[in-house]
């Protein structure tokens, strides 16, 4: 398992935003947390990549115990997140953002460094047509595009989406989820967080549902699109 | 100013494609380069040039400008701190007054060591303490930092004033200035290599004025001026290294770190180190353009030279040139060093004069007089995001 989260607790003052979480994540996978608004799975990615503190539990990365490093240590180790919503650099143009992708590389000048643009700019043509364009000017789908072309620059083992799919038209959705398959085929493993049940789970080969703090529902992608519970709460049941 | 000129050149450089164009001549590098040599030529004959309208009349110019300088220095060093790396630093005169109270006891109170030797000890001891101050300072965020700052400062001064050790109230004086070159006799009309003879201006005809000259290169009590070349050459020495690291590595960490503290740490910016060399930075700085005030033409520093409005007037200064930008950074020291001299005739009116006009312009130009092309785009990008998106927050 390239990830593992042991009965992980995380606390925001006294309020418990998740309980005893548990869950791995498998090299070369696509895994999704799915759950309402409020159910934890910000938190859980934010405390997988180190920005919020662990009350109890561990977060093991590659068979290291990583639960109290801090964030950028988990960078370096091969963990990349984009953030939820804008998380780009809003002053920053698209260049510099990605630039700030690769920050923990040295190799800014080398050919390999420039084959990652190449290829971020495969996935995402919009961002090459913005280059010089600042981040905070472009549309809400753009700015998602940049900011998981932005995690990939890092050249991650696992890179954590939250919520790619928020605010965007259905149309670009479509695309922002077979994008998201395209970077699991070309090797990169995938955690993602996302409130567009249906879609998550055409794409996920495993799956958790997240409600209020717990884990409440785990299988591959296929067996929680088929479970009628799931179907009722998050896939329209039977409309 | 040094720093107008090379302003200027930015601000027509980054205008937006809409905007007149510049001739291509006045694009290339060789002219920028060109018009900054001609911009630090003026910024150095400045005093000597003693240009109508400019110079003040009701207070030695060379004084004045010796003052500006100060000033730009400063708020050129307190620009990394609030401008780069976005920590509202409000007790800044407690690293000046520790470079400045460093230089005094190693050259004059306690020890006879000579500035040159004392300057990088000043500096350095100013660095460790804003590494012992930032450390547990940058913790906090926001309004907490700008308190728990404002308290370094005034504890910095206080601590001077009960010490003996340091002078008490009566402050530090005979510290010797920076060391001559040629002779320097008290009677300064002989001292020097050589002597340059100032401007005088009958309206707008110049002549030369053999009355008043500046020996080059001497440190005394009567001319100011050397002290402004020392300063000036300082201030461009900082500024260099100040362009080098923002456009390093290090700049990036810092632009980051202040859009997006969480985003730039998953980037993998250890943003609280980054944090603290900007305020070491800041600090060093800081402690520089205390050392020099030390070693100014009075020799002589009080705890009153460091009180805490001082600190207002140093964030004023970035704050109405630009945060983020050093050439604003520049331009705003000069002015709030400036202004007050130059309507010194008005007596006690210049104070409400100045008050007013800080106040005007940060109400009609909240950004600074020159923004760093940056903050202009963020800002407007701010605003069509608030109109876009209402507040959403999901856990």
């Amino acid at each position: 398992m390239l990830l593992e989260v042991e009965d992980l607790c995380v606390n925001y003052g006294h309020i418990e935003a998740i309980r005893n979480i548990s869950f791995s994540v498998a090299e070369g996978e696509i895994t999704t947390l799915i759950g309402a608004n409020g159910a934890g799975k910000t938190t859980t990615l934010k405390t997988i990549s180190g920005l919020r503190k662990v009350r109890e539990g561990k977060v093991v990365f590659d068979g290291t115990d990583i639960t109290h490093l801090p964030p950028y240590a988990r960078v370096k180790m091969g963990i990349s997140q984009s953030p939820e919503g804008r998380g780009c650099f809003p002053g920053m143009t698209v260049r510099e953002n990605l630039d700030m992708g690769a920050f923990v590389r040295r190799d800014r000048k080398s050919a390999a460094y420039r084959e990652d643009i190449e290829r971020v700019f495969q996935l995402f043509p919009r961002l090459q047509e913005r280059f010089n364009q600042s981040a905070g000017t472009m549309s809400g789908g753009e700015q998602q595009m940049l900011a998981i072309g932005r995690a990939l620059m890092a050249r991650p083992r696992l890179v954590l989406l939250d919520e790619p799919s928020m605010g965007l038209a259905p149309r670009l959705i479509q695309q922002i989820f077979s994008i998201i398959t395209e970077i699991n085929q070309q090797g990169t493993t995938v955690l993602l967080v996302e409130q567009n049940a249906a879609q998550a789970l055409r794409r996920a080969h495993q799956a958790h549902v997240l409600e209020t703090g717990e884990i409440v529902r785990s299988g591959t992608g296929a067996e929680l699109s088929g479970d009628e519970s799931v179907k009722a709460a998050y896939l329209g049941g039977d409309l | 100013m040094s720093g107008t000129v090379p302003a200027s050149a930015r601000a027509s450089r980054r205008g937006r494609p809409l905007q007149i164009p510049l001739p291509a001549f006045l694009r290339s590098r060789q002219t920028r380069l060109v018009m900054i040599v001609v911009g630090l030529v003026l910024a150095y004959a400045l005093p000597i040039i003693r240009p109508p309208f400019l110079t003040t009349t009701d207070s030695d110019f060379g004084g004045v400008m010796v003052g500006a300088a100060s000033y730009a220095l400063v708020a050129v060093g307190l620009n990394i701190v609030i401008g780069y790396a976005g920590l509202l630093d409000l007790g800044y005169v407690g690293f000046y007054a520790t470079g400045a109270y460093t230089t005094g006891v190693l050259t004059s109170q306690h020890a006879h060591w000579p500035f040159f030797l004392a300057l990088p000890v000043a500096i350095a001891v100013t660095m460790v303490s804003g590494v012992l101050l930032g450390g547990p300072a940058i913790r906090v965020r926001g309004d907490y930092l700008a308190i728990v700052t404002l308290g370094f400062g005034e504890i910095i001064s206080i601590a001077a004033r009960n010490s003996s050790w340091l002078g008490a109230a009566a402050g530090i004086k005979d510290i010797p200035p920076p060391p001559s070159i040629g002779p320097n006799p008290i009677i300064q009309a002989d001292a020097g290599l050589f002597q340059i003879p100032h401007l005088t201006w009958n309206g707008l005809v110049p002549s030369v004025d053999n009355l008043h000259k500046t020996p080059f290169l001497t440190f005394g009590v009567i001319d100011a001026i050397p002290y402004y070349w020392l300063i000036l050459t300082v201030i461009v020495l900082v500024l260099v290294a100040d362009m080098l690291i923002k456009d390093s590595r290090v700049g990036r960490a810092w632009e980051a770190t202040r859009e997006d503290e969480d985003a730039a740490e998953l980037m993998g910016v250890p943003t609280f180190r980054y944090k603290l060399l900007a305020f070491a930075l800041g600090a060093a700085i800081g402690g520089l353009a205390g050392s020099m005030l030390a070693a100014g033409q009075g020799g002589f520093i009080s705890p009153d030279s460091f009180l805490l409005p001082l600190s207002m007037l140093f964030v004023a200064s970035v704050l109405i040139g630009g945060a983020g930008n050093r050439w604003g950074a520049l331009l705003g020291g000069v002015l709030v060093a400036y202004l007050p001299e130059r309507f010194r005739g008005l007596s006690d009116w210049r104070l409400l004069i100045f008050g007013l006009s800080l106040m005007l312009i940060v109400t009609f130009r909240p950004q600074g007089l020159v923004p760093p092309r940056r903050t202009k785009r963020a800002l407007r990008v701010q605003a069509e995001i608030e109109e876009l998106e209402g507040e959403g927050v999901d856990v």
